[in-house]
């Protein structure tokens, strides 16, 4: 990441070494005279960009993340140990939906913007290494099983690209076309088993699988039919079961990637007919199926709800009456809690669920504007995002004691790097 | 009497009516601009660039009727992913996003 002799990168490298001393001196961790060392460096020996490896960590990813400063187009790199911020990183464009994959190896986090950008950080350094504006509008990505490929759904124009994980280089362009050419937004974006990756067409209503094994010859599976406007999507975390929620229509559409040939199944199909629905005022996210040994807890569109299912037969066994409309019902690694957070204007809550009763058994009031959670990779703890309050909180999951609060602008997503060795996070 | 007591009636009928009927006042308007960003944002982009929702840029307003957009905001789009609004914004909070979007307000 460091060659390159362009007086452009030169310029960008010292700006980003000025903004990470600001930085470091703002947490105190650096003394001022110091921090002026690399900055004299740079200045005198402009041409040897290696100056920078100076600011880079020597130590292990596996207990870092970095949360989404959604206003301000940056990024924080976080210690899931030490509870604290280790970088800020500016320049990602518009996160106002943004989310991100890591690397195999746990270095680098891809980070993907609505604004169509796709940027590679390196979460050592604190510095993004690469961006490339891929699309008009996009939605989210996913990393290849081996790990050498990144995918990035777009809604404008509707279509994935594939991109090489090291260089960011384009390898493919799917375009989202039915028969008519008119392209679909896609949505759900997930790497499967087999170098593949899956993703549905919002507006034409179809499931996609590419086979990625030969780069240069991607081959698009089509399942057509599978239900109206399908907003998300999922894959089960063996990687075995695809599963797209309908907005259009009841029930959710399933494909079981290890019998492909049996087509799409509707499930759950009898849920929410004849019930009046109340207005969504945020769309649920699939993200991460919350599995509890065979059970599988996901939103209910519409309904202050959480649904229990048998992951056997795709059989509800139960509804779990919440606070509102769930936007994340995730699983506590372990499955023994499931958390959830809800919909505006409702967003100010989380509330707990235990699996073996299915009964509620906490509620919390983080502040307004609560949009994500992540658990610490074993899930002693989770992170909140707290949007209005301006901070990310961590609880204890056992206590749920509040344990700390990191100030961060406008944060949405956190994504840990645990979720580098789990497939379709 | 029973004038006064339909004075009285009436006045109190109309009063939350009365409040809500003027233009919003500059913090409603704050708190609309907010709402604007960060929950409408979710589906029409912080940049109003769209999302799953349509864009919401003034270019891509101008040929719209305006009291079809003020509708869309009160009453949804039914077929489509967007809510009404009615209940939580006023006829009057309505027509001022619609206003404030056509100018590119906030952005």
């Amino acid at each position: 990441m460091l060659s390159g002799n362009g007086r452009g990168k030169g310029v960008r490298r010292l700006f980003l070494i000025l903004s990470k001393v600001a930085h470091l001196r703002a947490l105190k961790k650096v003394s001022a005279p110091f921090s002026f060392f690399p900055l004299l460096f740079l200045v005198l020996f402009s041409g040897v960009y290696h100056s920078a490896d100076a600011e880079c960590l020597t130590r292990g990813t596996g207990d870092l993340g970095i949360v989404i400063e959604r206003a301000s187009g940056s990024v924080q790199v976080v210690d899931t140990t030490a509870r604290s911020s280790l970088f800020r990183i500016e320049g990602l464009g518009d996160l106002s939906h943004a989310s991100a994959v890591f690397s195999r190896d746990a270095r680098y986090a891809y980070v993907f913007g609505r604004d169509g950008g796709l940027s590679k950080i390196d979460l050592l350094c604190g510095s993004l290494v690469r961006r490339v504006m891929q699309a008009g509008n996009s939605i989210g990505g996913a990393i290849s099983q081996d790990g050498s490929l990144v995918a990035v759904s777009n809604y404008t124009p509707g279509g994935v690209k594939i991109f090489a994980a090291d260089s960011l280089e384009q390898v493919a362009d799917l375009p989202a076309a039915d028969e008519e050419g008119r392209l679909s937004k896609v949505v759900g974006l997930v790497d499967a088993p087999g170098q593949r990756f899956v993703y549905t067409l919002y507006d034409a209503g179809e499931i996609r699988s590419v086979d990625m094994r030969d780069p240069a010859k991607p081959e698009v599976q089509r399942y057509p039919d599978i239900g109206r406007l399908p907003y998300d999507a999922l894959i089960t975390p063996d990687g075995r079961y695809y599963i797209a929620g309908l907005f259009g229509e009841d029930g959710l559409a399933m494909l079981d990637l290890w019998q492909p040939q049996e087509g799409v199944q509707r499930i759950l199909d009898h849920y929410g007919k004849g019930e009046e629905k109340l207005p969504v005022y945020k769309m649920p996210h699939l993200e991460g199926w919350a599995m509890a040994g065979r059970l599988a807890f996901l939103p209910a569109v519409g309904h202050h709800e959480v649904l229990a299912v048998d992951s056997d037969d795709w059989k509800e066994v139960g509804r779990i009456a919440v606070y509102g409309q769930p936007v994340f019902v995730v699983a506590q690694p372990g499955g023994h809690q499931v958390w959830v957070n809800f919909a505006h204007p409702l967003n100010d809550t989380v509330q707990v669920i235990d699996t073996l009763s299915l009964q509620l058994i906490q509620t919390l009031k983080p502040g307004k504007g609560v949009l994500h959670m992540e658990f610490s990779p074993r899930g002693e703890t989770v992170w909140i995002s707290v949007r209005d309050a301006d901070v990310v909180q961590i609880y204890d999951t056992t206590s749920f004691r509040l344990l700390a609060e990191l100030p961060a602008e406008k944060p949405s997503g956190i994504f840990f790097t645990a979720r580098a060795h789990r497939t379709g996070l | 009497m029973i004038r006064l007591f339909a004075m009285l009636f009436a006045l109190l009928a109309a009063c939350p009516a009365a409040a809500m009927a003027g233009p919003p006042d500059a913090e409603r308007q704050a708190q609309l601009l907010y709402l604007l960003k960060h929950d409408c944002g979710s589906c029409h982009g912080m940049t109003r660039k769209g999302g799953l929702g349509p864009a919401l840029l003034p270019e891509n307003l101008r040929d719209r009727p305006q009291e079809l957009l003020v509708n869309t905001i009160l009453d949804g789009r039914p077929g489509t992913p967007m809510p009404p609004w009615r209940g939580e914004l006023s006829a009057a909070d309505a027509q001022w996003l619609v206003e404030a979007l056509n100018r590119g307000e906030g952005l």
